[in-house]
């Protein structure tokens, strides 16, 4: 059949309708694999949605501005791969969009696609810089502002928030705002952070009624880790330092690889591991809640590539566009409160995932080693995990991998 | 750069970072962190928009100086001599 269908995609468990903000693309243009061709406003974010097939769009069955459930046909490609294509393997597929009809690139999602084909390729936070954000777009839209119109002060000539906003100032006062129409909910909105409050509830209540979850915690001396980075920042300028949070979340990578069960999904009263790591990163946003996106394949990145990601993740999610495959995807979750100040965090599991580790504040404090007391940099790592998946005694030695993988930061 | 070009320099950069936040309200020697809710994160972006505006490459050594609005601004102030060459605002 060389008809393919695009459907609308299942963005984490707690989702069962989208609303199509903006289509990326319109019919008769090419589409290659892993382009951007729409985005999509859930409970939580605006997100990129990727097609996962090659193939020339047909038809837009959905218009911009519509709400419509999961699984519903947003597009029909034509020379695609036949349906049953990805897009209908929704969330918990533990390898969901990432093995279509072309077997020959094995990881073809995780690559920037070609610069020519995609409209937003995998972006440096440089880059990012150039052309408007997401917010500024979004802002522009909400005052009614031409972003054409507008002179950019900020780096390089980008328009900037202020801009947006001058320019809205300017606009004569008889001129009708947009803010009647159904726009895009601006940053802040109430709205939002009130239907992502319940969608976080629902998912969260979710997982306390169905995963009876356990506990550990570990303290891990970090005073030589710390060290270490200090010494490797201090010859590197700002856009190539690494924040301790890397660290973390390139050692979690790795011991989940040791112990298996907690990385992967509980789906109809069965564990399906993972035999990749992607790590949710749980990131506050300003305006209140969080979003959980994936780092992909966390495991087999460097410590600098995992950092630029993690940036580039931070300052999507809080500029409310991420993609569709981070959002779908992680296997297993991590969050850092540290810089909130606690000593520990005893985390709420992500359904369907079956484990969420979190790190507190990294904190100076006594500490007694080899019979002597130092002041020493100390980080509290806990393990929330899934019963039905795995026990304590795993669960323990998961979190001294952590440790131990720490304490040895130029191998991470 | 004069205390008052520090000052908007970095009243621009945290305009993006914390945009919701107006800065007139916040206590000038305040805990820039934690008036502003900034994590580690935000911290790096502020200290890489100085870099980009003002060519000023602050190293972690020196983050303690830039704890509230007044440090950086002081900061800026005694560094923007010895700045890189770069892009100038």
């Amino acid at each position: 059949m060389p008809m393919g269908e695009f459907r609308m995609p299942s963005l984490g468990a707690d989702m069962d309708e989208g609303r199509v903000v903006e289509w990326k693309v319109k019919p008769g243009d090419t589409v290659h694999h892993g382009d951007i061709v729409a985005v999509v406003d859930t409970d939580k974010a605006d997100v990129e949605i990727e097609v996962f097939e090659d193939g020339v769009v047909e038809e837009l069955v959905v218009p911009e501005g519509d709400t419509v459930p999961v699984g519903t046909v947003l597009a029909r490609l034509r020379g695609a791969a036949p349906a049953g294509g990805p897009e209908e393997a929704p969330a918990p597929e533990p390898e969901p969009p990432a093995q279509p009809a072309a077997p020959p690139e094995s990881m073809p999602r995780r690559e920037p696609a070609p610069p020519a084909s995609a409209p937003t390729p995998t972006r440096t936070p440089d880059e990012g810089r150039r052309a408007p954000s997401p917010v500024v777009r979004r802002l522009a839209r909400h005052l009614g502002v031409d972003l054409d119109d507008v002179r950019g002060s900020g780096p390089g000539g980008t328009i900037t928030r202020g801009d947006v906003e001058a320019a809205g100032r300017q606009k004569p006062a008889d001129q009708p705002r947009l803010t009647d129409r159904e726009e895009p909910i601006p940053v802040g909105s109430h709205e939002r952070a009130t239907k992502m409050r319940s969608a976080i509830g629902a998912l969260m209540a979710r997982s306390k009624r169905e995963i009876p979850h356990y506990y550990l915690s570990q303290t891990i001396d970090l005073e030589g880790t710390i060290q270490w980075l200090e010494a490797q920042n201090a010859g590197r300028s700002v856009a190539a330092r690494v924040l301790p949070a890397a660290l973390l979340i390139k050692a979690t990578a790795l011991a989940v690889r040791e112990v298996p069960e907690l990385n992967g999904f509980f789906v109809d009263g069965a564990f399906r591991p993972s035999s990749s790591v992607h790590v949710g990163v749980a990131i506050a946003l300003r305006q209140g809640g969080l979003v959980a996106p994936a780092l992909h394949d966390a495991d087999t990145k460097d410590l600098d590539t995992l950092m630029q990601e993690l940036r580039d993740l931070v300052n999507r999610a809080r500029a409310l566009t991420l993609r569709a495959s981070e959002m779908a995807d992680p296997t297993i979750t991590v969050t850092n409160l540290g810089d909130a100040g606690v000593d520990s965090v005893f985390g709420v599991i992500y359904p369907p995932q079956v484990a969420l580790v979190g790190f507190g504040a990294v904190v100076e404090r006594p500490w007694a080693q080899d019979g002597l007391v130092g002041a020493h940099r100390l980080v509290t790592s806990t393990l929330s995990a899934d019963h039905r998946v795995s026990d304590g005694h795993r669960g323990a030695r998961f979190l001294a991998t952590i440790g131990r993988l720490l304490k040895e930061p130029e191998r991470l | 750069m004069n205390t008052d070009e520090a000052r908007e320099v970095i009243a621009r950069i945290l305009g993006q970072i914390a945009p919701e936040v107006d800065l007139a309200t916040v206590a000038q020697d305040g805990e820039l962190q934690q008036e502003l809710d900034l994590d580690s994160m935000d911290f790096l972006n502020l200290v890489n928009g100085i870099l980009e505006s003002t060519g000023i490459d602050i190293p972690e050594r020196d983050y303690p100086q830039m704890q509230s609005l007044d440090g950086c601004a002081r900061y800026l102030v005694a560094h923007s001599s010895d700045r890189a060459p770069g892009p100038m605002s």
